[in-house]
């Protein structure tokens, strides 16, 4: 048997046949859609008079639209998107979790929770942060809406296969840094678009011992690195998140099956060490644009080309900030917690930690989106929602993509600074000239309070963090 | 889409556009592909009060009509929405050469006839430098031959050959694929896991 990495077992595992060029047609064992990115797949099965191949193998959800302070879309095009899902998924006879199900939330915070992921599976969704289900050995990915409709009609999709990454992260991290920060810490090392073309398998003491939901944090954003694929190994830690689920008993897989062969060569290598990973956050519009808590922000010295040196100069403008200014005191007008990176329970428990027994502080706006209706529920029950509106958190009632893209009417406004628990800090990402700072829950707990921006280990006293 | 597109290229350096860029959430509430073209770098080409904003390539008269963008590393990075590359192409745009493309976006372009010539840093600067002056910006692309032929020099680009059937032949890879239907059902009687799932109602 040749010695294959996880990610060639997976697609060898899913290859239907070969095409004429190098394309491979690959199974897609379930599928996920949402209202924005799967009309225009419909309307062309209409068009081309297709059927849905196998309906049982799909989800849809509608997260990223819904307004999450009650439950409806928050304008007439939103609801014009969430009422064309619902007529398209009774139409063609497939599951749906609308607003008012108490299984909706955000896609990749839904499907862990209802069972819907195992390792092994090759798992496709138009929306990019698919990749979430690499956390669980699966080969998860995004795609195209032109990709939904060929997923629909033939249970397929057209494939190229994927050079491979191995990132290794290896030792204790630090008390205060988290899932968050060590893929951050990664996407700052390699480079946003560094991993464009490339499947990465994260490796590691550090990520095998992170949980399933920082492992999903760590896979999530992979993309920001360009990966098109992100994978962990299965281990027990994934097939204890297997059992007991709605779907669980759908699911048949070999834990040992799904790991890279100990000899298994990849393309590229990179290794961090986990132990020099600090709290890190965004102060750019490039995932990349980060630094550990405590620094003070690039000048144009420090920058080699004259290409760098318009970056770095573009990216400040937008953000409003001067070259060697402090990271810790850029003041915040908002926070928000929430997102398919930190909006399960394990973030907002470590929001809580941070936020119990304090005030956000005189002129910021905090917000708290759960992932899920699930997670709302698990969080009310733990009482998380009283230390949240207790320090001056909003908490909403429905769950959903929120600010984190702001399709719905939690839009930063042109200029406001936001800390978030979010993956993207594009240009106009959370409203229209709105400044992302990215960091993690409890990093985005410790700005609220303070009121700019500061390091979450000084507010260490209340526990770990 | 012919094998030849020949028209004029606009240099548009900056790194890392992500699709949230090339086209804003607030045109994406639409359930038609048709109607982006406004809204295709809609921050970049226009400020807060619909005003044409000079500093955009696209803006300046002798660009206005371009064709072709030369772009700087990691173009349409981010999202999965394939809006940004419907209205690129509904801008009149139908080649952008870079050195590399977020994933999602580089297979959404070749479904829609947006090809996406793969050129060497060094080239891409060169090409750059030629597209910032109307006296060279012209450029005539071969996507069968992989070639891009300047006023100055031709040089060689990346594509592989899918992409450049997809482009060329311009089929329906839905109705294509389904021609492979035997395959899938042989698949999914081999593999009695695949077709477990039935998702719960």
């Amino acid at each position: 048997m040749t010695v294959r990495t996880l990610y060639n077992k997976l697609v060898d595992a899913h290859k239907v046949c070969d095409l004429p060029g190098g394309d491979i047609l690959v199974y897609v064992d379930f599928h996920i859609m949402n209202e924005y990115t799967s009309p225009q797949a419909f309307s062309g099965l209409e068009t081309k008079g297709l059927k849905v191949w196998r309906p049982g193998a799909h989800l849809a959800v509608v997260d990223h639209v819904n307004a999450t302070r009650k439950r409806e879309g928050p304008d007439e095009a939103s609801k014009l998107l969430i009422s064309n899902l619902t007529k398209n998924c009774e139409k063609h006879d497939i599951a749906l979790y609308g607003l008012g199900d108490p299984r909706q939330g955000i896609e990749h915070v839904v499907v862990p929770e209802q069972g819907l992921v195992a390792p092994g599976m090759l798992i496709a969704c138009g929306d990019s942060h698919t990749t979430t289900y690499g956390a669980y050995g699966a080969l998860g990915f995004g795609i195209g809406t032109s990709e939904v409709e060929h997923v629909l009609a033939s249970q397929t999709l057209r494939y190229q296969r994927l050079k491979s990454m191995r990132v290794t992260v290896d030792g204790k991290t630090a008390p205060g840094v988290t899932a968050k920060d060590i893929i951050m810490q990664v996407i700052k090392t390699v480079g946003a678009g560094a991993a464009n073309g490339y499947a990465v398998e994260f490796v590691g003491s550090t990520i095998h011992a992170q949980n399933m939901a920082g492992r999903m944090t760590i896979c999530n954003m992979a993309v920001e690195l360009g990966a098109r694929a992100a994978l962990i190994a299965a281990d027990d830690v994934t097939h204890a998140a297997c059992q007991g689920k709605a779907h669980s008993e759908h699911m048949d897989y070999d834990v040992a099956t799904w790991k890279s062969d100990t000899d298994a060569r990849f393309d590229h290598e990179v290794v961090i060490n986990g132990a020099d990973i600090s709290p890190l956050v965004s102060w750019g519009t490039s995932p990349d644009q980060t630094l550990p808590i405590g620094s003070k922000l690039p000048s144009e010295s420090d920058m080699p080309t004259p290409a760098a040196k318009q970056a770095l100069a573009r990216a400040l403008g937008y953000m409003g900030l001067s070259e060697g200014q402090p990271l810790a005191d850029i003041k915040i007008d908002r926070a928000f917690i929430g997102s398919c990176t930190n909006s399960r329970i394990e973030d907002l428990r470590s929001a809580a930690k941070i936020l119990d027994g304090r005030k956000v502080a005189e002129g910021v706006t905090a917000l708290i989106v759960p992932g899920s209706t699930a997670t709302r529920i698990h969080a009310e029950a733990e009482g998380l929602d009283k230390i949240f509106v207790a320090a001056g958190f909003e908490w909403r009632p429905e769950s959903g993509c929120s600010m984190c893209l702001a399709m719905n009417d939690d839009v930063a406004m042109d200029g406001e600074r936001v800390a978030s628990s979010t993956n993207r800090n594009f240009e106009g990402r959370q409203g229209r000239g709105a400044r992302t700072h990215l960091m993690s829950p409890a990093m985005v707990a410790a700005a609220a309070i303070a009121g700019h921006i500061t390091d979450v280990r000084d507010f260490a006293d209340k526990g770990d963090t | 889409m012919p094998s030849m597109i020949s028209g004029k290229a606009a240099a548009f350096a900056q790194p890392n556009v992500d699709t949230d860029v090339i086209m804003p959430k607030r045109f994406l509430k639409t359930i038609t592909r048709a109607g982006l073209a406004d809204g295709t770098f809609a921050d970049l080409r226009f400020d807060e009060n619909g005003g044409s904003r000079p500093e955009f390539v696209l803006n300046n008269p002798d660009w206005s009509d371009a064709s072709i963008l030369v772009v700087g590393n990691n173009f349409g990075c981010g999202s999965s929405r394939e809006h940004a590359v419907w209205g690129l192409k509904q801008l009149g745009i139908d080649t952008i050469i870079g050195t590399d493309f977020g994933g999602i976006f580089y297979d959404n372009a070749r479904k829609n006839g947006l090809a996406l010539p793969i050129v060497s840093e060094e080239t891409r600067n060169t090409l750059l430098a030629l597209a910032i002056d109307l006296k060279t910006a012209q450029f005539h692309i071969n996507i069968a031959e992989k070639t891009i032929k300047t006023a100055t020099n031709t040089f060689d680009f990346e594509m592989g050959e899918t992409v450049q059937t997809a482009l060329m032949e311009g089929k329906d890879e839905t109705l294509d694929s389904l021609k492979q239907a035997n395959y899938i059902r042989a698949f999914e009687a081999a593999n009695p896991n695949a077709v477990k799932l039935l998702v719960n109602k």
